[in-house]
């Protein structure tokens, strides 16, 4: 505990910002046993990555660490250091405020209904593009497979995917 | 043929769709408040027990702990129908039932406290079999309700609710009968439609006695109107709707997690946000009805039903709010899907110690048809009918007629959903498919296909009631002011087309007003498949009484009648002389016009959805694969295919077609648990096993508003399951009468393993 009051920080990137964050029990600082979910959503204010399941079965918390889709519910924030974290709301281009692609392919394509699994299945889409960018439907099928949508959004999502591949289908 | 509108019919860009792909659609949980404390539920272990003794002495002690609230410090406030169950009690009928609240600093402080609260428990003996429930003897869940059966009726419907179907004659229906068969089928595995966003409430208490809520429900008006029945009329109720992050009716009525946060917010002064975690989401909030029915059906060889008699068997869980409703409009259903003359269908709803049904989409229906189409297939069997020309016989017509929810007759003056049926049997290819009752389509070594279809459909399109303000800015823009949430449908994007068309004014000049019920007009809400016919009705009227208020202003500007005026982009112009032309602000840029528009309940229309299913049985596992599935139906007009095709896409998950298949709520029948309470035990359909699904929907015009379209989209859970049932018995050769069929059950119809006693039905 008294450990815990010298100025111990985790240091990482989030969407393209540096960000300093002390560790202790004070609202603004970071607690070791808060998951990086929550201290995206409830110490840094970006709500755009949802809390669901908060067990790591519903892929809703997605979000990017060094380029690959990570389920942030799942991740002590105290051992993000040194990572770069992009959620939801860094996706955005950030010289011209322009959307993303995909973000852009996803309304194209109303590939969405209540609207609550689409970041976290963006943030999974993405990560399979920054490594993939021409993937197959299948290809796109397995990346998604831990994202849970319960309206049945799957198969405009998969088109709106395909559609910014490289080679992909047009809308 | 040219497109007849400018918006209707087209694919436009949903209004909340930025916000949305961008994570910044504020549902509940990304709200912020100031001040805020953190409200956590103590749940009890047992599925029926007195609490002796609560001592919370240990957890008020904690530092950071605003208030502990037990059964003991709170009013004596009830909910459900009739209104019996505490908020609070001292018994408790479930495991997962609230023992006690406690509000906090942190949420962590507050899961600290429950630990701390000391709970002792009188366990009582628990009934978790409906069948078992109603036998003398069985525990007894509430004094109120003997033998655990529930008051019949639901009070908003009237004093002649509908509580079983009695009509004709039923000796003379069955002396017509060619075959008679009597079955019993169930479908009882309660599944969870399970939206990713877990129920949950703000709220914030005013003395003496007003209280705001920030909800996430699909109707602020109707959660006001159910909160006001349980807190007492002198109460003041504000709630704030948010965008819904999935409901598929469940969002309806969430009055225990309003009434938690009321309750802690009195108690503190302070804010108190509530929201489930996904085991409570999953074990304590809702599932569907369980619902079980032995009938005899008399049938003619040419299809023509002449009699069903039969119970209808209700499980409701620990309480009820809306199973009776629920049985209401399936009792309705029952008879626009079966044209017959006689009938003599009793029911009853039922308690038991386990999590409570509620409200889900398909509401009744889904849940009747599940046990009922199954039973009719032994019939059409004998008579080696197939099922399509079944549903297209007997799906009602122009000029038949039923009794509905209100127990009143109503004569159906919709369209013959016969074409719809035909279009999507030929899309399926059902005619190269159907080999006949209890025949494979196709075998492939152990592989085996079969197909089956299923239909539903509901007069619920133009149930209750609904208002709706449109305000123009006579700079060119308007607002629909209305107290519904978005809650996946994209209906409120809806509802600005049907402006934008009435007013011919660009989308982007439309705006929608926050759900709420402090400035918003009464909505019933989203509920049922309500939404396009009454709910855009109102609307459309108060776009056309807005229309109307410009041009009395305009007419003595222009020197004509206001009927000889037109509208487009925000000018006004004489009908065919467009150079008489001025703009909206031309009639004063110091005024605001309210136009109002109301839509009175109609229950003479109904929609159709019928669903075929193609399965492949891997005879060897017993593993059901879905292979095809094609929704035929007819909305009259389509309003925006790209969220229609959502909507029918739909049919596959929220409890629908896999509830068939692999969906299911397992209660541990010795402890009352729930075994599933969580994503990973809770199955669910994912990217890499979607079938192909194809969905065909014809647009005859219908005779309900102005764009001539009704509501479909609730609906496509419904039909699918007993598709399911069906295809399986045809692919296996042998009668399937339970949900889900699991590999288990499937390998126990083939003698491959011995099939063991599920929890709750029997066959």
């Amino acid at each position: 505990m008294p450990k815990l009051r010298s100025a111990r920080r985790v240091k990482f990137t989030l969407n393209g910002e540096s960000r300093t964050l002390e560790i202790g029990r004070l609202s603004h600082q970071v607690e070791p046993s808060h998951t990086l979910l929550y201290t995206l959503r409830e110490t840094l204010g970006l709500m755009g990555t949802k809390l669901t399941c908060d067990n790591g079965a519903c892929g809703c918390c997605t979000v990017l660490m060094d380029g690959k889709a990570v389920l942030s519910c799942m991740l002590l924030t105290v051992e993000c250091g040194g990572t770069t974290v992009t959620t939801i709301e860094g996706l955005k281009d950030r010289d011209t405020g322009m959307l993303d692609p995909l973000q852009q392919s996803f309304i194209d394509h109303t590939a969405f209904q209540c609207g609550f699994c689409t970041p976290g299945i963006i943030m999974s889409a993405k990560a399979l593009l920054n490594g993939n960018r021409s993937p197959t439907e299948d290809q796109v099928k397995e990346a998604l497979s831990g994202n849970f949508c319960r309206c049945i959004s799957h198969y405009q999502v998969v088109q709106a995917v395909l559609a910014v591949s490289e080679g992909g289908a047009s809308p | 043929m040219i497109a007849p509108y400018r918006y209707i019919g087209k694919a436009t860009q949903r209004k909340d769709a930025l916000g949305i792909v961008t994570g910044t659609v504020q549902y509940l949980n990304d709200v912020k408040f100031k001040d805020l404390l953190y409200g956590k539920v103590l749940r009890s272990p047992h599925p029926h027990a007195m609490i002796k003794k609560i001592d919370k002495s240990r957890a008020e002690k904690l530092p950071g702990v605003k208030a502990v609230l037990t059964w003991e410090n709170v009013p004596d406030w009830k909910g459900g129908t009739p209104g019996v169950t505490r908020i609070l009690g001292q018994k408790l009928r479930f495991v997962g039932d609230a023992v006690a609240l406690v509000a906090a600093t942190s949420e962590e402080i507050a899961k600290e406290a429950l630990s701390l609260i000391d709970v002792e428990y009188e366990v009582l003996q628990a009934v978790f079999d409906e069948e078992e429930a109603m036998k003398p003897g069985a525990p007894q869940l509430y004094d109120e309700f003997p033998g655990n059966i529930v008051t019949p009726g639901f009070p908003v419907f009237g004093p002649k609710c509908l509580s079983a179907i009695s009509m004709g004659d039923m000796e003379k229906g069955f002396a017509e009968a060619d075959v008679i068969t009597e079955g019993t089928c169930g479908y009882e595995n309660v599944p969870n439609p399970i939206p990713p966003e877990p129920p949950g409430a703000v709220a914030l208490w005013e003395e003496p006695n007003r209280v705001t809520i920030w909800v996430s429900n699909q109707a602020p008006h109707v959660d006001r109107m159910t909160l006001s029945e349980v807190f007492g009329r002198e109460v003041e109720i504000f709630t704030h709707g948010h965008p819904v992050g999935g409901s598929f009716g469940t969002k309806i009525i969430t009055w225990q997690v309003q009434s938690y946060a009321t309750l802690l917010s009195r108690a503190t002064g302070r804010p108190v946000k509530l929201i489930y975690t996904k085991e409570e989401h999953i074990a304590a909030f809702v599932l569907r009805p369980s619902s079980k029915m032995n009938a005899r059906v008399g049938m003619k060889k040419d299809g023509t039903v002449t009699a069903v008699s039969g119970k209808w068997l209700v499980g409701t869980g620990h309480y009820s709010m809306t199973s009776q409703a629920q049985l209401a409009v399936g009792l309705g259903e029952v008879q626009i899907m079966t044209r017959c003359a006689n009938w003599d269908l009793q029911t009853d709803v039922v308690c038991t110690n386990r999590n409570a049904s509620g409200s889900v989409r398909g509401f009744g229906g889904q849940e009747l048809k599940c046990a009922f189409i199954p039973i009719l297939s032994q019939a059409m069997a004998k008579l080696n009918l197939d099922p399509l020309e079944f549903f297209k016989k007997n799906y009602i017509k122009p000029g038949d007629g039923y009794y509905w929810r209100d127990g009143n007759w109503y004569t159906y003056r919709g369209i013959d959903y016969t074409a719809a049926m035909d279009r999507g049997a030929e899309r399926f290819g059902w005619q190269e498919k159907w080999r006949g009752w209890l025949q494979p389509s196709a075998q492939k070594g152990p592989l085996k296909r079969g197909v089956g279809v299923g239909v539903h459909g509901n007069a619920d399109i133009g149930e209750d009631t609904s208002e709706a303000y449109v305000r123009l800015s006579t700079e060119g823009t308007a607002t629909l002011i209305t107290s519904l949430t978005e809650h996946g449908t994209g209906q409120r994007s809806n509802y600005v087309k049907m402006i934008g068309e009435v007013l011919q004014l660009p989308l982007e000049r439309i705006s929608i007003s926050p759900s709420d019920s402090v400035i918003a007009p009464f909505d019933f809400g989203p509920v049922g498949s309500r939404g396009t016919y009454a709910i855009g009705s109102a609307a459309i009227s108060a776009a056309e009484d807005a229309k109307h208020q410009l041009f009395l202003l305009a007419a003595p500007i222009l020197g004509v009648p206001p009927e000889e005026l037109e509208t487009m982009d925000g000018l006004i112009f004489v009908k065919n002389r467009p150079e008489q032309c001025i703009p909206w602000i031309a009639t004063g840029h110091d005024r605001t016009i309210i136009g109002y528009g109301r839509f009175e309940p109609d229950y003479t229309l109904a929609n159709c959805m019928t669903t075929f299913v193609e399965v492949e049985v891997d005879t060897e596992t017993g593993k059901v694969t879905l292979q095809k599935v094609v929704n035929a139906t007819d909305v009259g007009q389509i309003i925006d295919p790209p969220g229609l095709e959502g909507q029918l896409n739909g049919c596959l998950g929220s409890s629908g077609i896999d509830s068939a298949i692999f969906e299911e709520t397992i209660l541990d029948s010795t402890t009352g648990h729930i075994l599933v309470a969580n994503m990973i035990d809770y199955k669910w359909r994912t990217f890499t096993e979607l079938p192909e699904i194809d969905n065909v929907v014809l647009e005859t015009p219908i005779s309900s508003h102005r764009f001539r379209a009704i509501g479909v989209g609730e609906v496509a859970t419904s039909p699918g399951p007993s598709a399911i049932l069906m295809a399986v018995s045809n692919a296996v050769g042998t009668w399937f009468h339970e949900y889900p069929v699991t590999p288990e059950r499937v390998l126990a119809a083939l003698d491959k393993v011995k099939g063991k006693e599920r929890t709750g039905g029997d066959s």
